[in-house]
């Protein structure tokens, strides 16, 4: 039936079930100061040193916007596809906890900063529109320490007040692999625009997980429920997984899902009921009388757009046109601003008589494997571009083979080496001088009569068993193309 | 000695400029007056001892070309004042020293005045009697057992009983008109947007504004062009053109035209509110002004509109009084217990009540029907003052619906106490500018006061009203030194 191969769907007797996602993520503005204070956002520092008196929520002390993170959120929202409010409100949510030192968190609620947008996944079967219903701009409360001592929580203020994005999606995922795709394409926009460093393990990116399911066809959503902050996107997979089936199994078992938050433990692979609607707080919203409405005129939207960066579609597409390459290639190459630009800085260097498809396999092949195996980042690539680009054009112009490169390369990882030096210093060029090969061949005819002779009368296998010969005769630098030529001819 | 402390501001700045007294003179006067004046408990927190070496040191080497040189001052104890004790008043606040300043104090200490003390008022400003302090009542100079009115009642108190030539207060819904209309002082609350909010304990950040309070509107027109400035560090702050207020004053206001509003002839109004506000037309009449009938016709509609947005704001303002970071904090079983003992022990009646009004009108449900519609009727409000700005230059009411009470006359009917401010509570909703002077005193003797109403932004406008008001006037308050010891 499924026209589409990836289709995710949960099986059960009689009844094949739909899973609808929506997602709320979390993006930490990339700002050197916060939201409302000029205190640093710095990940990492000392408890409780990067605190205003304001982030502590000290008697008489008030809010000022950062122009900063609006500029960061207009930008997002600009990436996103998204309409710009040229008016938008901050407003309270009431609640008490000993790491909320207002009371209250700032945030946006009837009238956000950004509205409706959009965002593309590729997925093996092709593209898909992922509906964004709104960002809006609030403060990241403190955080609390239960497990420093048995009697005491402990509260670090300095993520109090930092900014946050909160990104909600339309329920337009169906997936955990959608989601997979829908948090990398987001991450990956933000971090070409440089308004979130997009990095997991720090918090800088998390997200709530709306889940429902519904049988295939139904248009109606079913009940769904709220996975809380999940910071990564395996944790998100799996807490997808688990509460789907945990909602189907109900619905088979003709119960009733209550709508509730629920908490991922990701110990033990389950979600977990934290609380229920009837229990949810009540926050209490309206406008923050400390901060007036904030206008932005059309002027500063303009003057943000015109200096937005080539975005991962725009790229991409300019990618296939100017350098003919693959959808995929192209896909894998963009979606990280980094390796986008070390492919770029590789292109740049390798001059006119480039070989781009053998460029790519290089970035996407041995390059990717070293990073992989060391764990680095590409911006921390052992081999820079330059480099790169001139082994690439070495391996291009016939100076070295493939194969040689390979050594190269691995003598190139230790304090990205010259490609050029490293072959002249090994005398490692390839030979290229057909007497010289022809005479290499000869003593190997010579020397392998039998072989020679069993090939001639047809076992045409052999071909590959001379090949070998030459080339380990030759310490691997005979140009191979010669050496089967000239192979030919004395066979 | 003794007559130091009657002289105005502007007579101690000339007396200092001329060299004929010292700020140690003045401020050893002052000191030695409000030691003998205990009972009238105007201070929470007096620093006696640090403004007598301040003004030592001015006097070394003073700065005559400042406006406040070397003048002593005590102020509101809800400006936050840099390693001096700050309560607003509340026992949740009782062990509070900011390390920080208000931006208006900051303003006054840079023109050279010393700080006495901060002054007794109603809890986070909520009150119009300063019996909802912590700190006990404060007893109003004109008579013995009679409230001050609040929530700036220290203020109030101490500068009618001469403890301070000046001071501060801050006015939500008229916490410095009404007290000084109780009092027999000018105070004057400035359009929202012109004081700087910043260090001032919150009561309800859309209303609040600080202001000045003297003896004389000259005194009160030099305070303001101190206090006022723009400040980034308050985002609702405004940066307009701000005038030398004291330097422009002219009694000059012929042609004027003021408005009288209908609606504040009130049910219930006694007599003598009715006639002073007669004389009041009168007097402007004397001085070349046209009055003119106008109509505010949302006016009945302000108090209840500001029983909502008042609370609502508070409640949250409120919320970071939680026992965690600073202030009283009483034991808990866990972290809610904490919060629920700390916050019942810590915050008063009054306090506690608006606290209620303010979470209710706010939740889901009533937010619409409360809240929401509060800030609607807001608007018509202002709107009438727009309307009314069309004919007229300034608009003039009686300050209060009554003169001083006594001491635990109201504290047991919110609702007689909430429309004392009556005829102040529009101008915080509208942000406007109003001015209380005194202006007679009732069949007790005790005084009363009328409330000059501007534009936004155009303080002097009301200030040159009052000032040739004052003239013909010619107010004397009754200051029998009943409590001096």
């Amino acid at each position: 039936m499924s026209k589409n191969s990836a289709e995710y769907l949960i099986n059960r007797k009689d009844n094949q079930y739909e899973v609808v996602i929506g997602l709320e993520v979390h993006a930490q503005v990339l700002s050197e100061s916060k939201l409302f204070s000029t205190s640093a956002t710095k990940f990492g520092a000392e408890p409780n040193t990067q605190v205003s008196l304001v982030d502590a929520a000290f008697p008489g002390m008030l809010p000022v916007i950062n122009e900063f993170c609006i500029k960061q959120a207009i930008k997002t929202g600009i990436g996103l596809n998204a309409k710009i409010n040229k008016r938008s409100v901050f407003d309270r949510k009431n609640y008490f906890y000993a790491d909320l030192p207002q009371g209250y968190q700032i945030s946006q609620f009837k009238d956000p900063i950004v509205g409706e947008g959009k965002v593309i996944l590729d997925m093996p079967d092709g593209q898909k529109e992922v509906g964004i219903e709104r960002l809006h701009l609030e403060q990241d409360a403190g955080k609390s320490i239960h497990d420093l001592d048995p009697q005491n929580t402990f509260v670090d203020l300095n993520r109090s007040g930092v900014a946050l994005m909160e990104i909600v999606s339309k329920p337009d995922l169906r997936s955990p692999d959608e989601v997979s795709s829908y948090i990398k394409k987001l991450r990956s926009i933000m971090r070409y625009l440089g308004t979130c460093d997009g990095n997991m393990q720090e918090g800088s990116l998390r997200a709530d997980v709306n889940v429902s399911v519904r049988i295939k066809g139904s248009k109606e959503f079913g009940t769904r429920c709220e996975i809380k902050n999940v910071n990564s996107i395996k944790f998100m997979q799996m807490a997808i997984e688990y509460e789907a089936n945990r909602q189907v199994d109900l619905i088979e078992e003709g119960k009733s899902i209550d709508q509730e938050t629920r908490l991922f433990d990701t110990k033990k692979n389950e979600t977990r009921s934290m609380r229920s609607k009837e229990d949810a707080h009540d926050y209490r919203y309206f406008p923050d009388p400390d901060l007036l409405p904030l206008e932005i005129s059309d002027k500063f939207i303009n003057d943000l757009k015109n200096n937005i960066p080539e975005l991962p579609d725009d790229k991409k597409k300019r990618f296939i046109d100017e350098f003919k390459l693959s959808p995929y290639e192209a896909t894998i190459l963009v979606s990280d601003i980094d390796t986008a630009k070390y492919f770029e800085e590789v292109v740049a260097k390798m001059g006119k008589n480039r070989d781009m498809k053998l460029a790519v396999n290089w970035i996407t092949g041995e390059l990717f494997a070293v990073l992989n195996n060391k764990n680095l980042e590409i911006s921390q690539s052992p081999v820079s571009a330059k480099n790169l680009a001139i082994l690439v054009n070495l391996i291009k112009n016939g100076t070295i083979s493939g194969k040689i490169a390979k050594t190269v390369f691995e003598l190139m990882l230790d304090g990205d080496k010259d490609p050029q030096k490293i072959v002249e210093e090994k005398g490692l060029k390839q030979q290229r001088d057909p007497k010289a090969i022809e005479a290499l061949i000869d003593k190997i005819i010579n020397d392998n009569r039998e072989k020679a002779i069993e090939y001639k009368s047809g076992k045409e296998k052999l071909f590959g068993f001379f090949v070998g010969q030459a080339m380990k005769a030759s310490g691997g630098k005979a140009n191979p193309q010669l050496i089967n030529e000239i192979l030919k001819k004395k066979l | 000695m003794s007559d130091i402390t009657k002289q105005s501001l502007t007579e101690l700045v000339e007396n200092i400029k001329n060299k004929n007294l010292s700020s140690t003179d003045i401020t050893k006067a002052f000191i030695e007056r409000s030691e003998k004046s205990k009972e009238l408990n105007v201070y929470i927190t007096d620093d006696f001892t640090s403004a007598l070496d301040k003004a030592k040191k001015f006097d070394q080497k003073p700065n005559l070309d400042l406006k406040l040189p070397g003048i002593p001052m005590a102020v509101k104890d809800l400006f936050c004042t840099k390693d001096v004790k700050t309560t607003a008043g509340s026992k949740i606040l009782n062990n509070f020293v900011p390390t920080y300043e208000s931006t208006v104090t900051e303003n006054i200490w840079n023109e050279g005045a010393i700080l006495l003390g901060k002054l007794n008022c109603d809890e986070f400003a909520m009150g119009s009697s300063n019996e909802t302090s912590f700190f006990g009542n404060v007893q109003n100079p004109i008579d013995k057992n009679l409230v001050p009115g609040g929530s700036s009642g220290g203020s109030a108190s101490a500068l009618a009983g001469q403890l301070t030539p000046i001071t501060i207060g801050t006015d939500t819904g008229g916490s410095i008109r009404q007290p000084a209309s109780f009092t027999g002082t000018v105070g004057l609350k400035p359009t929202y947007g012109s004081c700087s909010r910043y260090g001032i304990v919150a009561f309800a950040s859309s209303l609040d504004q600080a202001g000045p309070m003297a003896q004389n509107v000259k005194d009160c027109a030099l305070l303001q062009e101190i206090i006022s400035t723009y400040d980034p560090k308050d985002s609702t702050s405004i940066d307009f053109k701000r005038n030398q207020y004291s330097k422009k004053l002219n009694n000059n206001i012929k042609g004027k035209k003021i408005g009288i509003p209908k609606e504040y002839r009130v049910d219930g109004m006694p007599k003598e509110i009715e006639d002073l506000w007669q004389k009041g037309i009168q007097y402007v009449k004397e001085c070349g002004a046209k009055t003119i009938d106008i109509s505010l016709p949302h006016t009945s509609y302000a108090l209840p509109t500001y029983y909502i947005v008042a609370p609502a704001e508070a409640s949250s303002n409120l919320a970071r009084y939680d026992g965690v970071k600073y202030g009283f904090r009483a034991k808990g079983e866990n972290l809610i217990d904490m919060y629920e003992k700390t916050r019942s022990e810590g915050f008063g009646a009054e306090v506690q009540r608006r606290i209620m009004i303010g979470t209710y009108v706010l939740s889901s449900g009533y937010y619409d029907a409360y809240y929401l519609k509060a800030q609607k009727v807001r608007k018509l409000i202002k709107n009438d003052f727009d309307e009314a700005y069309k004919k007229v230059d300034a608009i003039l009411t009686p300050s209060t619906p009554s003169s001083a009470f006594k001491i635990g006359e109201k504290t047991d009917d919110p609702v007689s106490m909430y429309l004392n401010d009556i005829f102040t509570v529009p101008v915080n909703l509208a942000g406007l500018p109003g001015i209380s002077i005194p202006a007679g005193h009732d069949s007790k003797g005790y005084p009363l006061g009328l409330q000059i109403i501007g534009k936004a932004f155009d303080e002097q406008n009301i200030l040159n009203i009052a000032f040739a008001m004052e003239e013909k006037i010619n107010f004397k308050n009754k200051i029998t030194d009943w409590w001096i010891e």
